[in-house]
């Protein structure tokens, strides 16, 4: 099934006129739908008997224009552009990898588990380095199942991934329990990374350095997708297979590579929240990103560069929408309601401008 | 080990396999219905939530159990309406708007819950039970299977039905054809898209009642987020039911069996971690994946949206 949203290439890079018509129309699509969502899910809180207007200020003031606020904003922002990148490449290779949730917390469960182990023997630098790739590589493992069985045996990886998040985050919690717990607490939770040795920070700011790897990650992805023969490879698998295969590419071995690649970035992303932010792994978190970032993904069309600022302005509603948890009384599940309006309006206006351009013929 | 085979624990663990599998078999069914019809219902979780939320809402206000599952069909059947009106009608992404809906619903009842009840999870009377009479008498699975809430027996009921009405009848046929080639069914002079609508309000009435029953019957309490995946195993029953009723029957008394396992291990004495028993049915449906991934059938014209004349 291909993937309905994407702007293809060619209306993005039309000539000048064109291009300026193209831009404005780009924007309108995109924040026709978040504006149309910010009213919708106000009118929410409004039957709520809470004042949206009131609400929104809050939440823009504590995320966004207050200097704590702001850099827990930039901080919260690394682990969601890993999963972003990790989104772009499975969703432009046509693969609906919706077990992101579980291969981010069994990265972060490694990454809980080796960092402070590590730590005793060897130097910062190489136990943080050591402890993101572990939790890559578990992240990219834990993959595999629904990779080999789509790849060779055509089974729906929807199904699959969204199975291996449940199992993911109760074998997390398990092995938090059982195997790494720290016999120094009474709460159940992995031993802790001292502060001084976690991710540095940047330039004398709360910001963490996991900030940097996000970006980075976000923008090699969009790169590789779009400048490179491997990255075209990847598209043209999810654009068509037959095509792909007809054109004497491994499509089953492309696929494995796309769910290894994808997931890998997940778990990487769980692996910077815990060096970066937490330092240890408490039993029963599960932050539960990844389903808020699809629609972050697709507001962007899979372009990193979009994603970034969907993702800098997410990321400010969750930290002011976690503030106002605690200070007006309007629980975070609020966040999954805008989420969710987002997503569905933004795929009624994808409709609405099809069926507006093809009238206009 | 012989704890494990005392009456008290088989009977302990078919009780809880029936409360545990009732929900999935009903959103299993409801699912088959809307697969066989060409629409992949990745929203049936947040049907069901739905389901269980006003479910529960409205069994709570009024003491009317029976009530409550009315008011939980309804409110899958809502979610559902929503869901057929953009997938089917306008054609949009079946996966997209499954997953805005249900993580919508989940959004919203969590945040009505915290406005209505805040951190209290007031609880109902125990449920309404008819025992059979003779069948209640046998040992061991008398009491499990046949002193149940009348809505159990009638889940069961729905799976010879649905098989009669796929097999036998033109209904049957015409769900099948919209899956399969709605263009044929659209020359034929039915409209492919009135199909596929009442087989989605179909599967939303379902999976709301499978909620309810899991908030009104097995759980009594309606906490945020209760359904945990369960919607999600009724598109795998669905799947791997390869468009057989009886199936799925099958594959959610082995779900709800792993399902109620950890409440029979402890009326049995044992101690297994919760989060070791929470990952087998998880684990049971990657094991028939693998197994038989390969024969879970699914309709051709599955998640596509139909448009005439369009190849």
């Amino acid at each position: 099934m291909s993937l309905s949203l994407e702007t293809s290439p060619s209306e993005i890079g039309e000539a000048t006129p064109g291009r300026h018509r193209a831009l404005g129309h780009l924007a309108l699509v995109t924040l026709g739908p978040i504006l149309a969502a910010l009213v919708l899910s106000g009118l929410v809180l409004l039957a709520l008997g809470v004042d949206p207007l009131a609400y929104y200020g809050y939440v823009a003031q504590r995320g966004l224009f207050s200097w704590l606020g702001l850099q827990q904003t930039l901080t919260r922002m690394a682990p969601l552009l890993c999963l972003a990148a990790a989104l772009i490449v499975a969703f432009r290779a046509g693969i609906w990898n919706l077990g992101i949730d579980g291969q981010f917390l069994l990265g972060a469960m490694t990454a809980a588990a080796l960092a402070p182990f590590l730590i005793t023997a060897l130097p910062a630098w190489m136990t943080l380095l050591v402890a993101a790739a572990g939790a890559a590589l578990v992240g990219a493992l834990w993959s595999l199942l629904p990779a080999l069985l789509r790849a060779y045996q055509q089974v729906n990886e929807i199904i699959t991934t969204l199975m291996m998040t449940f199992l993911g985050v109760s074998f997390a919690n398990l092995l938090v329990k059982l195997v790494f717990l720290d016999p120094g607490t009474t709460v159940p939770q992995t031993r802790t990374l001292p502060v001084a040795d976690r991710l540095p920070t940047l330039f004398g700011t709360t910001i963490s350095g996991g900030l940097v790897l996000g970006l980075v990650a976000v923008v090699v992805v969009h790169l590789v997708m779009t400048r490179t023969a491997f990255g075209l490879k990847l598209r043209t698998v999810g654009e068509n297979p037959l095509a792909a295969r007809h054109a004497g590419l491994d499509v089953p071995l492309l696929t494995v590579a796309v769910f290894a690649i994808s997931a890998a970035l997940a778990g990487l992303a769980g692996g910077i929240e815990i060096l970066g932010v937490h330092g240890n792994l408490r039993a029963d978190w599960n932050p539960a990103y990844g389903l808020a970032v699809i629609p972050l993904v697709f507001l962007a069309r899979f372009n990193g560069f979009a994603a970034i600022l969907f993702v800098f302005f997410y990321s400010a509603l969750m930290i002011g929408g976690e503030s106002a948890a605690r200070r007006i009384g309007v629980p975070h599940y609020f966040t999954l309601v805008l989420v969710a309006n987002l997503l569905i309006l933004l795929a009624l206006a994808e409709y609405l401008d099809h069926r507006r351009r093809q009238r206009a013929g | 080990m012989e704890a494990l085979l005392t009456g008290a624990f088989l009977t302990a663990f078919l009780a809880g396999a029936v409360a545990a599998g009732v929900p999935l078999l009903l959103a299993g069914l409801g699912e088959q219905m809307s697969e066989k019809a060409g629409v992949l219902n990745i929203g049936i979780e947040g049907m069901m939530l739905m389901g269980a939320y006003l479910g529960f809402l409205v069994a709570f206000a009024s003491g009317n159990v029976a009530l409550g599952f009315m008011a939980g069909l309804a409110g899958g059947m809502a979610v559902a309406l929503l869901m057929a009106i953009l997938c089917v009608g306008l054609g949009l992404n079946q996966i997209v708007i499954g997953i805005g809906l249900t993580l919508g619903v989940e959004g919203l009842t969590a945040l009505l819950h915290h406005f209505q009840f805040s951190t209290t999870y007031p609880r109902l009377a125990a449920a309404w039970r008819v025992p059979i009479p003779g069948l209640v008498e046998l040992p061991v699975i008398g009491p499990a299977l046949f002193d149940r809430h009348p809505l159990v027996y009638l889940a069961f009921l729905l799976v010879p039905l649905l098989a009669w009405l796929y097999r036998r009848t033109a209904l049957g046929l015409t769900l099948r054809a919209a899956g399969e080639k709605p263009a044929a069914l659209d020359v034929a002079g039915i409209d492919v898209a009135t199909v596929r609508f009442l087989a989605v309000l179909f599967t939303g009435a379902m999976a709301g009642l499978g909620g309810a029953f899991m908030a009104n019957v097995a759980a009594g309490i309606f906490i945020p987020f209760m359904t945990g995946g369960a919607g999600f195993i009724g598109i795998v029953l669905a799947m791997l039911a390869r468009g057989r009723p009886a199936w799925v029957l099958i594959g959610a008394v082995v779900f709800g069996g792993a399902l109620s396992l950890t409440t029979a291990l402890q009326v049995a004495g044992l101690n297994v971690p919760t989060d070791l028993i929470q990952m087998l049915p998880f684990a049971a449906v990657m094991a028939v994946l693998v197994l038989y991934g390969r024969k879970a059938r699914l309709p051709a014209a599955l998640g596509l949206a139909y448009v005439r004349g369009a190849r």
